[in-house]
């Protein structure tokens, strides 16, 4: 990926040495700061790992999660990575409707993710299942709810990279951005994944 | 409601103590105001150093907030161990316990977050580009936003004084202790955000020195090359990168517990108070290593210029300090094998514990193998090294023996605990970065310090390190405890009163620093460096003059060797002025930093208060901050060959090289060199 950043560089300064903020560089600083997000969830799981027994004589896992419905939500996200591969794939051909037409079917994707969990919160919690109920909750909600504000960022930042190409078209900046943002994408797919299987699944068992 | 918690009531009035101290604060703050309005710097100050995104300048300033919290930690020991030495036969001293607790807490978080790490990524932004002959960061407006995050904490932990209280939980912030039930008050949600805050600016550092080391680098330097404090930076930076998310994690599982009641580490409804311990070592001792590594390259950079030697195994310190990195991601429990955890994981933890120790040994005979045979300098910088492998030595000992589970279930929290870590973060972290600090002084300002003041702040510092703890091991031994208020026990008073002792040792040592910088700044003619190599060094950082142009270096060199400098200096090409310049490509300042950490400070004061209305202000700010920052597209330009040439002569005229000569540098290799640089090498 970074040398795809690397062919539409020119357009920028270009002495002999080293630019600042150049493509190559900033993506790696976006890898290194992904594996500090990493180990953000890995701490977070960590809890939830440890706690998860901790029902507090309440409801545990398997009374509340709907599987079927959590596989939709799942799908969804999974969804929208595709689709976000494919804005990538017509960035760098440098089709800019193309780009922003993807980027608003993954913005959809993305939206009917935190929308579903946003749902699937609102009842847990009018049905008395709130995080204040028991360590258990609260560190399901916790988990769940970061990879949530992640996702919501990254709606926000797609957000604002939609409204950049539309302003300037496909510069080596936002080229630049789109593929850090994409990494975050998918990385945030990966992790659900994880919060699937070690959430979801393993609780409904 | 408007205003959430905060009431008139939050400022102390009736502490006298505390007014004191804040209106000595405030006068001093005044007089500074004063004095910049006066000489109008005030456009100076903004312009060249607020809002610069030059690492050098950055590096200075990190440095600046450390010296001032090294004041305001030590003023916080000194009225420890003034209580401690009152408080006995009956007397309540002076603090009372609910003052008393927050005077330590915020002398424990000062020292280690606002102190050490601060001076640490100061030297590191000092020195780092300069040694991989880079000319700024990768990032240099992260660079100082990191700063600018960092001075925001500083901020509200300051506040903390005269508005509403600290934490009285220890520095460590234990629940159920540091639950809302147990701790109300407003106390630890200053603990929580100042930490917050500065812990993002801190994981933002490591991100950006990481991706300078790894993609900046001058052509030729192989990584096995890098200069040895570079590489302990990166070891550090690494750790920083594995560790600090995990403070970040638990740090906002304590706010949910705080704010929304959640119950991760509460002592009902299922909570587990000892995740929160697990989790905070799980940071708490790699972040040690992250205070003591760069301090340990300090020592190696000291130890082979002044004996004029080559580091002896450059190999293997690297790879003992990766070794020590990563063992020191496994040894967390040893902060509490008395939670209980069975004798099989503590003996696992033990036995990790002590192996650290091997590494360790490996850095100490690598330095007395740098010295043998040498010719050592019995500079300032020597006199803290050669103290630190005393003192580290024997912090190194008694951990070793605090590391059995069994002698550790006898000492726990006991003054033998204090004794250990302070000989350690003190013999090993504050006297590297004193070190370090006399050391490139004359690089980052163009004057060297007063060796004579200098060596007198070293033995102050160092006789009066073993009056005031080694009386703690003892202590530690006859039973007292830590974080004590008062004590009852008439055998304990002597040593307390050797501790009190040895504290107004280590204010002389202090003072003497502080009049060290004044008098050398009197006498800046007199110590002056042009060569901008003062110590015959060895590594790129002493190529460039004192202080190094914006630009860092005129041409990037090239690096065929470990010690770089050396090797360019004996194959005298040290000091030549390429045929030409190419024009250099800077970034430019920017003010979104200073603006960014403002609101973080609006947003963290809010959130400390309850003022919601204030947290939205603030979050909002931080984000049109950045998205302006982003947008702003007036940010690099080129310097100018023209430029580069004049400022280049200039320091060429300075080192006595014949500038005319360099004119005709086109018409042939004119690279006889000028005779004053050789007598500079011979120094
Ligand atoms: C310069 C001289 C210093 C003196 C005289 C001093 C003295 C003390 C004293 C009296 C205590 C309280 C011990 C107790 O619990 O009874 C203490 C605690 C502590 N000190 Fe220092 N200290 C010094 C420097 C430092 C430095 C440089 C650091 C770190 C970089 C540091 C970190 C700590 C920490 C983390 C605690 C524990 C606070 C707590 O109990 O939560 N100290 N120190
Ligand atoms: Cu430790």
């Amino acid at each position: 990926m970074a040398s795809n950043a690397n062919l539409v560089h020119g357009a920028h300064a270009h002495d002999e040495h080293e630019h600042h903020d150049s493509g190559p560089s900033t993506v790696l600083g976006f890898w290194i700061y992904l594996m500090t997000d990493c180990i953000l969830f890995a701490s977070a799981f960590a809890a939830y790992a440890v706690l998860f027994g901790n029902v507090n004589g309440g409801v545990s896992g398997k009374d509340i999660f709907e599987l079927k419905y959590v596989l939709v939500e799942t799908f969804a996200l999974l969804f929208s990575s595709i689709t976000y591969g494919f804005a990538m794939i017509s960035a760098h051909k440098g089709n800019k409707s193309a780009v922003l037409g993807w980027l608003a079917v993954t913005f959809l994707f993305g939206a009917t993710f935190i929308g579903m969990e946003l749902n699937e919160f609102h009842h847990l919690i009018a049905e008395g299942h709130g995080p204040q109920t028991s360590a258990f909750l609260s560190s399901f909600f916790a988990l769940v709810g970061l990879h949530g504000l992640h996702v919501t960022a990254g709606l926000v930042w797609m957000a604002v990279m939609m409204t950049e190409v539309v302003k300037t078209g496909l510069t080596s900046r936002s080229l630049t951005r789109l593929n850090c943002l994409s990494l975050f994408w998918h990385f945030l797919d990966i992790v659900w994944i994880c919060v699937f299987t070690v959430v979801y699944l393993k609780g409904a068992m | 409601m408007l205003l959430g918690k905060l009431t008139l009531d939050a400022i102390p009035f009736h502490e006298p103590i505390i007014m004191g101290a804040l209106s000595g604060a405030g006068l001093m703050g005044l007089v500074v105001f004063a004095l910049i309005t006066k000489f109008g710097k005030w456009g100076y100050l903004w312009k060249e150093w607020l809002t610069s995104v030059d690492h050098k300048k950055i590096g200075v300033m990190y440095i600046v907030v450390a010296l001032i919290m090294l004041l305001r930690g030590f003023a916080d020991a000194a009225m420890m161990r003034t209580q401690l030495a009152l408080a006995t036969n009956g007397h309540m001293g002076i603090f009372p316990p609910e003052h008393y607790d927050q005077i330590f807490t915020a002398h424990g978080v000062i020292m280690i977050i606002f102190m050490a790490m601060p001076f640490m990524t100061g030297l590191m932004n000092i020195v780092v580009p300069l040694q991989v002959g880079a000319r700024d960061v990768a990032f240099p407006f992260l660079n100082s936003l990191s700063f600018w995050l960092l001075v925001s904490a500083v901020v509200l932990v300051n506040l903390s004084l005269g508005v509403g209280e600290f934490a009285r939980t220890g520095w460590v912030a234990y629940p159920p202790l540091s639950e809302l039930s147990y701790s109300p008050g407003v106390g630890v949600d200053y603990y929580i955000w100042a930490l917050q805050i500065s812990g993002i600016g801190t994981t933002l550092t490591a991100i950006n020195f990481l991706v300078t080391i790894i993609k900046m680098r001058a052509p030729g330097l192989k990584l096995m090359q890098i200069p040895i404090f570079t590489w302990t930076c990166t070891w550090a930076n690494v750790l920083i990168v594995a560790s600090f998310p995990i403070l970040t994690g638990v740090l906002a599982m304590l706010s949910l517990d705080r704010y929304l009641d959640f119950h991760f580490f509460t002592s009902e409804a299922g909570g587990n108070p000892m995740m929160y311990i697990n989790l905070f070592w799980a940071w708490g001792h790699p972040e040690v290593y992250i205070l003591v590594l760069p301090a340990f390259g300090i020592f190696s950079e000291v130890i082979s210029t002044f004996s004029g030697k080559r580091l002896f195994g450059h190999t293997s310190m690297i790879i003992a300090s990766g070794v020590i990195s990563v063992l020191g991601f496994i040894v967390w429990l040893h902060h509490f094998f008395t939670m209980g955890s069975g004798a099989d994981v503590n003996a696992f933890f033990g036995i990790a514990t002590m192996i650290i120790s091997v590494p360790t040994g490996v850095k100490l005979f690598n330095w007395l193998f740098t010295i043998y045979r040498g010719r050592l300098r019995f500079t300032t910088p020597v006199l803290w090294t050669l103290g630190f492998m005393v003192t580290f030595s024997i912090g190194g000992m008694t951990g070793v023996l605090l590391a059995v589970p069994g002698a550790d279930f006898l000492l726990h929290n006991s003054l033998f605990l204090i004794a250990h870590f302070h000989n350690t973060i003190i013999g090993g972290a504050v006297f590297g970065y004193l070190a370090g600090f006399t050391f490139w002084f004359p690089k980052a300002f163009g004057f060297k310090l007063n060796e004579k003041i200098g060596k007198a702040a070293f033995w102050f510092w160092q006789s009066g390190f073993f009056f005031a703890f080694v009386p703690l091991y003892v202590l530690g031994f006859l039973g007292m405890t830590r974080r004590l208020n008062h004590t009852d026990n008439p055998a304990w008073d002597p040593w307390l009163y050797v501790a009190l002792f040895g504290a107004v040792l280590v204010a002389c040592g202090i003072a003497c620093q502080l009049l060290q910088i004044v008098v050398s700044l009197r006498d800046r003619k007199k110590l002056v460096d042009e060569t901008g190599d003062p110590w015959n060094g060895h590594t790129l950082e002493w190529s460039t003059s004192s202080p190094p142009p914006f630009y860092n270096f005129a041409v990037v060199p090239q690096v065929h060797d470990i010690d770089a400098f050396t090797d360019m200096k004996e194959k005298g090409i040290a000091y030549v002025a390429p045929a030409k310049y190419a024009p250099i490509h800077m970034p430019k300042n920017t003010s979104a930093g200073v603006y960014i950490g403002a609101f973080c400070t609006v947003f963290g004061f809010a959130m400390i208060w309850h003022i919601w209305w204030l947290a939205i202000v603030g979050f909002v700010g931080i984000l049109a901050s950045m998205l302006a920052r982003a947008y702003d597209n007036d940010i690099d330009y080129y310097v100018q060959p023209e430029e580069i040439e004049r400022i280049e002569r200039q320091r060429l005229a300075k080192l006595g090289i014949d500038v005319e000569r360099y004119d005709e540098r086109d018409t042939g290799k004119s690279a006889a060199r000028p005779s004053k640089a050789k007598t500079l090498e011979q120094v």
